[in-house]
């Protein structure tokens, strides 16, 4: 049992190792190839990235990152492919927005509120490709980057003078949100760390838990690994593809509301786009577990802070871009190669313990 | 002809394996024609004229059997007319009778394999693999499928089959070759020995046998199914009934068989008293519940354990540990779960206490479901059910791909449930444990109940008669061998 434990615990810290040194060996060839000097690039992002400024940077980027990989992740471990986070997140935040701005309440109930618009109006936008599945067997992936078209669509409408939107300048954006809608700040120097970190934590844990250790999450997982034998088990698939789908949504809501009570105040055409796609890419990248992406979102801010200082180094611009795409192919598949060894290996250790055993077992009775 | 025996995990799949190039071994030699060889892939192999009939057939049912034969080997005869004629050719000189056109998705079981077989003869193969080939057949099939064997055999071809049916290996192979625990423990001659005597080199001790001694049949009754009515939509769109008319009763302590040929409905009927299909006709009782559109975990809560004929679909999370399985189809039972929370270390415990009691062989309980063998999978899954003390089994092909050390157990602990009263609904394909281990049996053909049979007297012929729709009404044994239908005989 404990030599089992032990090539686990190998095998486990194996795959980030093997992904990490794989991908640093392409993106140095990539950058050797465009004639420059890797090391170098490597050295400025360290220096440059562990800065005190960075660093609230790119954790302040990481929250939302890590919404964006909770709510795919969600639909992951189900089996369930939601492209469609992008447009959940986006017309989420745009009704909070709208509510919030209509309404001057005290914070400790305008908060809340906005907060449960967004959930809501994500887990709508989600459930409605949940139910199209269940009911008419389309495939989530369709409709759901469908209804980031639509989602976009509709935003757009609105997002007009005279309709829910002012202009300002050259922009169209939502009523800004009464200064008690204003999420609180953590004082750090030498700017401050985004509140909605503590959320994001949050968030996390409850994602923990609820998949490990309740039955709900039991039954969701059984889903994700085979559909027949949860089916058989008594649990009902395509309930649980609806309730994965608004439950995802629900967590896509939140995406947008660091950016909508932290930073921006409003929703306007300026509002960030495309992080639903990055929480792809992140939970892949930390392979749906909690700590796994809370560790990707932070890598991924790290190299969005510091692509922009490779630039000044007469880097390519879109080394970052490049770097980011390697990371997640490398780890895909260093962890999959791994999966493989480690179940050959695993079979190959029954076999040899029952070997074993039964040898024991033969000489007992050749002794009796 | 060569036949090659021994209990599940014993390791006889990973020989294959490596003799098709699957797996490579850590010593040792393979010897072919003289020529010592090593395969790093199956394509290796088929270049050396080896050939792999699998135990679940390896064909797409969306294409013609011609298509299929043809698949991945297109640079042999191209895909034209030069295939079909090559096709033909290899069918007509093995007596194969194939018909290249017909689409796979409307063979039966028997068609399907000989379109596997010949698919191997196509690739210029000269040395057969047939893992478990008589598994899914009727005995009528299976003579029939041993007739093309021995037309192989005459043509000069090497047949190496696995079996567990050990008549038939008497019958029909020229050496037998037994293995356990990985090793060869025994290569006898046919003449020389008789299926006692192989089975216990198989096991390495007493021969189980499937017999029910005594009657525990009471008169409460636990299951009862009436006119129940299944509709279907085939992949063509036309929606037929898949049962028809069903109607039986299980008692406490009674064991029911149903015999049939799969794919007459066997399938369709457990999944609707499991509630994974709603039946559109009838009614099911539980101990006196309407349960006839219960959900599924419902109906577990109630008292139904389930050993899922295909363990692998519908029994296990074979990429989860041993305790995630145990929690499987029971997550809202204890010592799974208190409240809607998870009890993480009582299903451990229980587990493990799992694995003792039914001697699931595994190191630990945190190796994944895909790393045991077939056997200590469905000790698994067979434990797993009655640890929840159920009032109704159903369990289709309980034995199927199943050691004989196994199914000895397997066999026991359902006795064992029965004098406790337990109602069981036995479906097999293989006839001596439907003979041995029921009280009643009745015949299942083309989504209907057409015979019914007394297991104290009568023959697996019998039988395999009713299943291909030869006979039907009550089976009445005659002595000189030959079966009436004591109803309407066709």
């Amino acid at each position: 049992m404990k030599k089992i434990d032990r090539t686990k615990l190998t095998l486990g810290i194996a795959a980030p190792v093997l992904a990490i040194v794989a991908a640093l060996v392409i993106t140095s060839v990539i950058i050797l190839a465009t004639g420059k000097d890797p090391l170098h690039a490597y050295t400025v992002m360290v220096d440059f990235g562990s800065k005190s400024d960075s660093q609230v940077w790119i954790i302040n980027k990481a929250v939302p990152y890590y919404l964006s990989a909770l709510a795919v992740a969600i639909g992951f471990r189900m089996n369930l492919f939601n492209i469609g986070v992008d447009g959940q997140y986006r017309i989420a935040a745009f009704f909070a927005a709208v509510v919030g701005g209509a309404l001057t309440l005290p914070g400790f109930l305008q908060i809340p509120l906005i907060i449960i618009v967004a959930m809501l109006v994500g887990s709508v936008w989600a459930g409605i490709a949940g139910i199209l599945k269940t009911t008419r067997g389309v495939s989530e992936v369709i409709t759901t980057i469908m209804l980031n078209s639509i989602a976009a669509a509709v935003i757009g409408y609105f997002l007009q003078e005279g309709r829910l939107a002012v202009k300002d300048g050259n922009l169209f954006h939502t009523p800004n949100l009464p200064a008690s809608s204003h999420f609180f700040t953590i004082p750090t120097q030498p700017d401050p760390l985004d509140g909605f970190l503590v959320v994001a934590a949050i968030a996390g844990v409850a994602y923990w838990f609820v998949l490990g250790r309740t039955r709900f999450g039991f039954d969701l997982r059984t889903v994700g690994q085979s559909e027949s034998a949860a089916q058989a088990g008594g649990v009902s698939v395509k309930r649980m593809v609806v309730t994965s789908m608004l439950l995802s949504g629900a967590a896509a809501g939140l995406i947008g509301m660091p950016t909508l009570l932290g930073v921006s105040y409003n929703y306007g055409t300026d509002f960030p786009v495309g992080i639903g796609f990055t929480g792809i890419a992140i939970a892949l990248l930390g392979r749906n577990h909690p700590l796994g992406m809370a560790a990707g979102a932070l890598l991924w801010g790290f190299l969005e802070r510091t692509g922009t200082q490779l630039e000044f180094e007469d880097y390519e611009q879109e080394i970052v871009g490049v770097m980011q795409g390697v990371i997640v192919l490398c780890v895909v598949i260093a962890y999959e190669v791994v999966r493989r060894y480690g179940q050959r290996l695993q079979q190959r250790k029954v076999g040899e313990e029952l070997a074993a055993q039964a040898r024991k077992t033969d000489k007992a009775e050749v002794s009796a | 002809m060569h036949a090659l025996v021994g209990e599940n995990g014993a390791g006889k799949s990973t020989l294959m394996k490596i003799l098709y190039g699957m797996q490579k071994p850590d010593e040792g030699t393979i010897t072919i024609d003289g020529e010592q060889v090593s395969f790093a892939s199956p394509a290796d192999a088929i270049a050396r004229g080896i050939g792999m009939v699998h135990q679940h057939f390896m064909l797409a049912d969306n294409l013609t059997v011609l298509e299929n034969i043809v698949l991945g080997a297109e640079k042999l005869h191209g895909i034209g007319a030069a295939a079909r004629a090559a096709v033909v050719e290899v069918s007509d000189r093995y007596g194969l009778n194939v018909r290249p056109d017909v689409l796979v998705e409307d063979l039966g079981v028997a068609d399907r394999q000989r379109v596997e077989i010949l698919k191997v003869l196509y690739r210029g193969a000269r040395t057969l693999i047939l893992d478990e080939p008589t598994a899914v057949l009727v005995p009528q099939e299976v003579d029939a499928l041993f007739d093309n064997l021995r037309e192989l055999k005459a043509e000069g071809l090497t047949v190496l089959f696995i079996s567990h049916k050990l008549g038939e290996v008497l019958s029909v192979a020229d050496d037998i070759t037994v293995i356990r625990r990985g090793t060869t423990v025994a290569s006898v001659a046919p003449g020389e020995t008789t299926p006692k005597q192989l089975a216990e080199l198989m096991v390495g001790s007493e021969l189980p046998s499937p017999e029910t001694r005594e009657s525990t049949v009471t008169d409460t009754p636990m299951l009862t199914v009436d006119a129940l009515h299944l509709s279907a939509t085939d992949p063509d769109g036309v929606v037929r009934a898949v049962l028809d008319g069903i109607g039986f009763t299980i008692h406490k302590g009674e064991v029911l068989g149903i015999a049939g040929v799969e794919g007459n409905g066997q399938a369709e009927l457990v999944e609707a008293i499991m509630g994974m299909r709603d039946p559109d006709g009838g009614t099911i009782t539980l101990d006196g519940a309407d349960i006839s559109h219960a959900p599924t975990r419902k109906r577990r809560e109630d008292g139904i354990g389930y050993v899922p004929e295909d363990r692998h679909r519908h029994g296990l999370l074979l990429q989860a540990p041993l305790w995630e399985n145990r929690i499987l189809g029971h997550v809202t039972e204890k010592p799974n779960s208190r409240g809607r929370l998870l009890d993480l270390k009582a299903a451990r415990t229980d587990t493990e206490r799992i694995v003792a009691e039914y001697d699931v062989r595994t190191p630990g309980i945190e190796v994944t479901a895909a790393s045991l063998s077939g056997g200590n999978q469905q000790k698994l899954i067979v434990g797993r059910e009655m640890s929840h003390h159920p009032k109704l089994l159903i369990a289709a092909h309980p034995t199927r791909g199943v050691d004989v050390g196994a199914q000895a157990q397997i066999w026991d602990q359902i006795r064992e449930a029965r004098r406790e009263g337990l109602a069981v609904l036995l479906i097999s394909a293989d006839l001596d444990e439907l003979i041995g281990l029921s009280d009643t049996l009745r015949v299942m053909y083309r989504g209907r109940l057409v015979a019914d049979a007394d297991p104290a007297t009568v023959t697996p012929e019998e039988l395999g008669s009713a299943m291909t729709g030869a006979a039907s009404g009550h089976l009445e044994h005659v002595e000189d061998g030959t079966e009436t239908g004591g109803g309407a005989a066709e």
